[in-house]
């Protein structure tokens, strides 16, 4: 994957099987959000191959590899809600790989399954929002708002970008938990970006390391130890700022 | 320049920052510039017959006075003004019909200029080849439909569809879906794009992805835009009643060719009161988005 001269991954090699449930962790600029968006298709490869559902994407046409995209679900870290929308029409943009650009219309001026909203939001505790406007929302509830439009999505892949940046300790637990129970009962896979690492160790089977664009680890939490754990977060020192003085 | 570039600026000896005499490099240059153009603006005021002082000699002074004196006061019997209000309902008419054709055409012509619906554009950064093409060819209709004024236009259709209204119309509708598609199309591609990109790498058609993610952040500037040329149809199809596409263009070609001062002076009040209005049904619109 390139990004202007340099690959912002290199040499990531994965396999993932339908339903795993796999946290990616690594430091901040390791290339997680890449990575994420290279599973969803979304940016092509420079180098390399990707597989999903047994067809590789990029031999496709353009129509079929956009039609595949419906099978994912990607939720970047800031939700991408415009604020003067109303959280209904938020949430209900997850159906719109599904809908015909008919109902799509309709449902602008007046919402078509307003209580498929309903019940998304109400799993993250949101359902008084239904009708309310995006930047009426605080950060945290924008957060689980473009959440709840992963919920009402027919996706089989759920590639989630860091979704508890903006919350607090007790509703990440909730938030995670909704998540990995709507990916288990579905049976979708759930690759998570996570900064929290000690949840990821609690909570996922399979841990993805990532550093500098370079996969450092694959394997089962369990055998995730400290150490590498502090191996993938070390510090390079850096190098000694020069200052220049005026005379 | 032969001087090597120099610190503006040194410590004295007293610590503080001081201002030391350079030249400016900029300086030449500038200079250079303003004569340049007013070298070059000059044979173009000649060009022009540009010549504001005949305004003030005794004999134009004398004939403009007669004609503002005969403005109060403005003309305001019955059998007038309700000539007055068929003609400008005609107005507002072909302005407003006008528009909403242009409207039908500049819609999808912005939905193939626009740049951020483009489903390769984020693939690989890049444009693909045919959207590219398809871009170009609705950006040059674009550029065709707005580069012939709605005026030359009304000159034409009069020709084809005879004297009336229908010139008019038409002539709006053609130089305006230009205008409209050009702005629409750049006021999507500046607007936030984080949405609408989302909204494609999830499999959300273009279209969709449009209605649901630009355009509620695009909406105000859109509508204020649209009012904005509708305000700008009036005065279009006030101007086309003079070469024969009715409205009150018409009426006052007439007023003025008989020097009829009260009369124009009634429909000036008129023009501010449209123009008015138009501003009123814009900040009405946008305050309801709020």
């Amino acid at each position: 994957m390139r990004h202007g001269q340099a690959f912002a991954l290199s040499d990531v090699s994965l396999t993932i099987e339908q339903g795993q449930q796999i946290a990616l962790i690594g430091p901040s600029g390791a290339g997680k959000t890449t990575l994420l968006h290279t599973m969803a298709c979304a940016l092509r490869p420079g180098l390399g191959e990707l597989t999903a559902f047994g067809l590789l994407p990029w031999s496709l046409s353009h129509a079929q590899r956009h039609k595949l995209r419906a099978r994912f679900f990607l939720a970047p870290q800031t939700p991408p809600l415009p604020p003067r929308q109303r959280v209904v029409t938020a949430v209900l943009a997850g159906c719109l790989p599904q809908w015909s650009l008919t109902r799509a219309l309709l449902s602008l001026f007046r919402p078509v399954e307003p209580d498929l909203a309903w019940e998304a939001l109400s799993r993250f505790n949101l359902q008084d929002k239904l009708y309310a406007r995006v930047d009426r929302l605080s950060g945290g509830e924008r957060q689980r708002c473009g959440l709840a439009r992963l919920l009402v999505s027919k996706a089989l892949v759920f590639l989630v970008d860091e979704p508890l940046s903006a919350l607090d300790p007790v509703l990440s637990l909730q938030t995670l938990s909704v998540l990995q129970q709507e990916a288990h009962e579905r049976g979708a896979t759930l690759i998570c970006s996570l900064h929290q690492v000690e949840l990821a160790r609690c909570h996922f089977p399979r841990l993805i390391g990532l550093r500098c664009g370079q996969l450092v680890f694959d394997a089962r939490s369990s055998e995730v130890t400290d150490q590498m754990i502090a191996d993938l977060y070390r510090h390079e020192p850096a190098p000694a700022a020069s200052l220049e003085v005026l005379q | 320049m032969n001087r090597l570039p120099l610190p503006a600026l040194k410590y004295c000896s007293s610590g503080m920052l001081v201002r030391i005499q350079h030249p400016d490099p900029a300086w030449y240059p500038r200079l250079f510039g303003i004569l340049t153009l007013l070298i070059v603006l000059w044979p173009m005021l000649v060009y022009s017959e540009f010549k504001p002082w005949i305004l003030f000699e005794a004999q134009s002074l004398a004939a403009s006075w007669h004609f503002l004196a005969s403005f109060a006061p403005p003309a305001h019997s019955g059998e007038f003004l309700h000539l007055l209000l068929v003609a400008t309902w005609q107005t507002v008419a072909v302005a407003t019909a006008g528009l909403t054709l242009a409207l039908l055409g500049a819609i999808p012509l912005t939905l193939l200029a626009a740049e951020s619906l483009s489903v390769s554009q984020i693939e690989t950064g890049r444009m693909r080849l045919a959207g590219r093409l398809v871009r170009q060819a609705a950006r040059w209709l674009l550029i065709l439909l707005r580069s012939v004024p709605e005026l030359v236009w009304a000159l034409l259709f009069v020709r084809i569809v005879g004297l009336g209204p229908t010139a008019g119309v038409l002539a709006i509708a053609l130089t305006y879906s230009g205008m409209l598609g050009k702005v629409y199309a750049e006021i999507l591609d500046s607007s936030e794009s984080q949405s609408t990109q989302v909204l494609l790498k999830n499999g959300a058609s273009r279209l969709a992805a449009l209605f649901y993610g630009s355009l509620p952040e695009a909406a105000p500037e859109l509508i204020s835009y649209t009012t904005y040329r509708w305000e700008c149809a009036i005065r279009g199809s006030v101007v086309m009643g003079f070469v024969g596409a009715g409205g009150l263009g018409q009426r006052m070609d007439e007023s003025l060719k008989m020097l009829a001062g009260s009369e124009v002076a009634s429909m000036l009040i008129i023009f501010v009161l449209l123009v008015g209005a138009a501003d009123r049904v814009s900040t009405l619109l946008r305050s309801r988005l709020d």
